[in-house]
């Protein structure tokens, strides 16, 4: 997934400044930045989520596998680009029909498949044993971190290619964000992972790539490595040692 | 520059006593004081000016049909029966529609089209009922008897609600004008539920591949349900207390028909039709105990409805 000369406006304000950003095949791709410099917006670009804000419009181009976003159907766009929000957000229904609800709009109706589509989704994201006997029971009975599992196990219901991460563990303890990190690496052999997130350890930890962004604009992108230990631009050895932001 | 005068320090212990809360406390329990006193003066008058009815008909007030008021025979059947049937067939027509309407308002309308219908359907909330009654008069009630009437009893005459003679006033028209009434308060209440719904949650079902639709009807309808239910509540509660503009077309008739062309009567408008002249102290005793039932009734079915809405949220809290 690639992004050319993208410009982005919230009406009349310019959140994004010419971005040119290529996102690695079955790597961890990791956003940071202060807050309000774009890395959101970037992400939330890409499966065209930021559609449905008015006044939201953008030039220059996304690319899927070399095809703009824009001519494909935005419904199968974004069955192939998934996303999990910042703060879990399960439907107001069964743990089983949170996770069955994806592959139900796309078309998947047999009975015995969703049930193991639903079993398959858990299992991958490490929820199944905690949650096998309740299935039935209301998504807001689990924990926070169980509820975010519950969100990345909804969205990988679908099997997306790329699945993107808008700080995903930014209300959830050590504990929780420890496991939704080695969610990560178990699903990245098959899954394209785009993570924004306000910790740079995380960052470190998880990611093939960091970007780093400010003030709307791809400051500078690199190995993780190159990022946290070496990177070229002042602005950036000033984020990551923590002298500002 | 210049220096300014230190401020004397902040004193630990509040100047004032604990005399400010505790004056709040009584006066605010006193007014919510007022609001058991009202009821229990409501529920007081009423069963003390309608005793001489239940004292002599007893049950019988409440399973007879026979309201006479020449022979000073009364019973309740009838009203109770207009008043359900028609609050119910409102419903049954303003639900649908208003729900339907509130979607469009709060989810799919370009967003000055939706302000300016929000502000008519406000608008259309705070007309006065006998409006509503003369509107239905010179309007509906032709129209009804010349062409929907006909027209219903030409297709579905076979069922027994649509056959026998056509007035144009009747159980239909009646619902249809309770149904214009509630739907205001429909739509105005359910498009906040709708709008109140967060923003991640429609998010969440559009980042799976749903359509707007879908979205919609599977993730923004469920989560706005207690809003939604809320808003229908009020409305039979309008519907059920409603008085004039049933009274002007119901055709008030003291008698049970299956066909909706029939004229009826409700309770709210015998009372208000009768109580003027009533001829007696049996007659005023018993348009009393009207009232009761009519009141007895209300509670009931907002007890239903707590009742319901309790078991929902609890359901999936």
């Amino acid at each position: 997934m690639r992004s050319v000369n993208l410009n982005f406006f919230y009406s009349q304000f310019q959140a994004l400044h010419d971005i040119n950003l290529e996102i690695e095949s079955n790597k961890i791709t990791a956003l940071i930045g202060p807050s309000g410099c774009g890395k959101s917006t970037f992400l939330r670009t890409l499966n065209r989520i930021n559609e449905t804000i008015r006044g939201a419009n953008y030039t220059g181009e996304i690319l899927l596998d070399g095809v703009s976003v824009l001519s494909q159907d935005v419904t199968s766009l974004r069955r192939r680009v998934g996303m999990v929000f910042q703060k879990s957000n399960p439907f107001p229904k069964s743990i089983f029909d949170n996770i069955a609800y994806g592959p139900k709009v796309n078309g998947m109706t047999a009975k015995a498949d969703l049930e193991v589509t639903v079993e398959r989704s858990l299992r991958r994201s490490a929820l199944w044993e905690e949650v096998k006997d309740k299935l039935q029971k209301p998504a807001s009975a689990l924990s926070g971190g169980q509820q975010q599992r519950l969100c990345i196990a909804r969205a990988m219901a679908v099997e997306p290619e790329v699945l993107l991460l808008d700080e995903p563990c930014s209300a959830l303890d050590p504990i929780a964000t420890l496991k939704i990190e080695e969610l990560l690496f178990s699903i990245k052999d098959s899954t394209t992972i785009v993570i924004v997130t306000h910790n740079m350890q995380q960052a470190a930890r998880v990611a093939d790539k960091t970007g780093f962004f400010m003030l709307g604009k791809l400051v500078e992108f690199d190995r993780t490595e190159t990022i946290f230990k070496n990177p070229s631009k002042k602005e950036t050895e000033d984020y990551v040692t923590g002298r500002f932001g | 520059m210049a220096t300014r005068a230190q401020p004397a320090p902040i004193p630990i212990t509040k100047p004032s006593t604990q005399m400010g809360d505790a004056t709040a406390r009584l006066g605010t329990m006193f007014f919510a004081g007022g609001i058991l006193i009202i009821t229990l003066i409501i529920v007081g008058v009423l069963m003390e000016k309608s005793w001489l009815t239940f004292s002599k008909f007893g049950f019988g007030f409440l399973s007879g049909t026979n309201w006479d008021p020449n022979n000073e025979q009364f019973a309740s059947l009838p009203f109770v029966y207009g008043t359900l049937l028609t609050s119910f067939l409102a419903l049954l027509i303003a639900v649908p529609l208003g729900v339907g309407a509130a979607i469009f308002l709060a989810e799919l309308a370009p967003a000055n089209i939706s302000s300016v219908l929000t502000f008519l359907v406000e608008l259309l909330a705070a007309v006065p009922s006998v409006i509503y009654g003369l509107l239905a008069i010179f309007t509906l009630v032709p129209f009804m008897r010349d062409y929907v009437e006909p027209g219903l009893a030409a297709t579905l005459g076979f069922l027994p609600f649509f056959q026998g003679q056509i007035f144009g006033v009747g159980y239909l028209t009646a619902a249809i004008i309770l149904a214009v009434m509630t739907f205001p308060f429909i739509i105005s209440i359910s498009r906040e539920a709708l709008l109140d719904v967060p923003r991640d949650q429609r998010e969440a079902a559009l980042a799976l591949g749903a359509t707007k639709w879908e979205s919609v009807w599977d993730v923004v309808l469920p989560n706005a349900r207690l809003g939604i239910i809320g808003s229908i509540f009020l409305g039979l509660a309008r519907a059920l207390g409603e008085t004039m503009a049933v009274t002007m077309v119901i055709g008030n008739d003291p008698s049970i028909k299956a066909s909706l062309f029939a004229p009826g009567y409700t309770i709210a408008a015998v009372i208000a039709n009768e109580f003027a002249e009533a001829s007696g102290n049996m007659h005023l005793s018993a348009l009393v105990a009207l009232a009761f039932v009519l009141f007895l009734l209300t509670m009931v079915i907002n007890g239903a409805a707590r009742l319901m809405l309790a078991r929902t949220a609890r359901k999936n809290a």
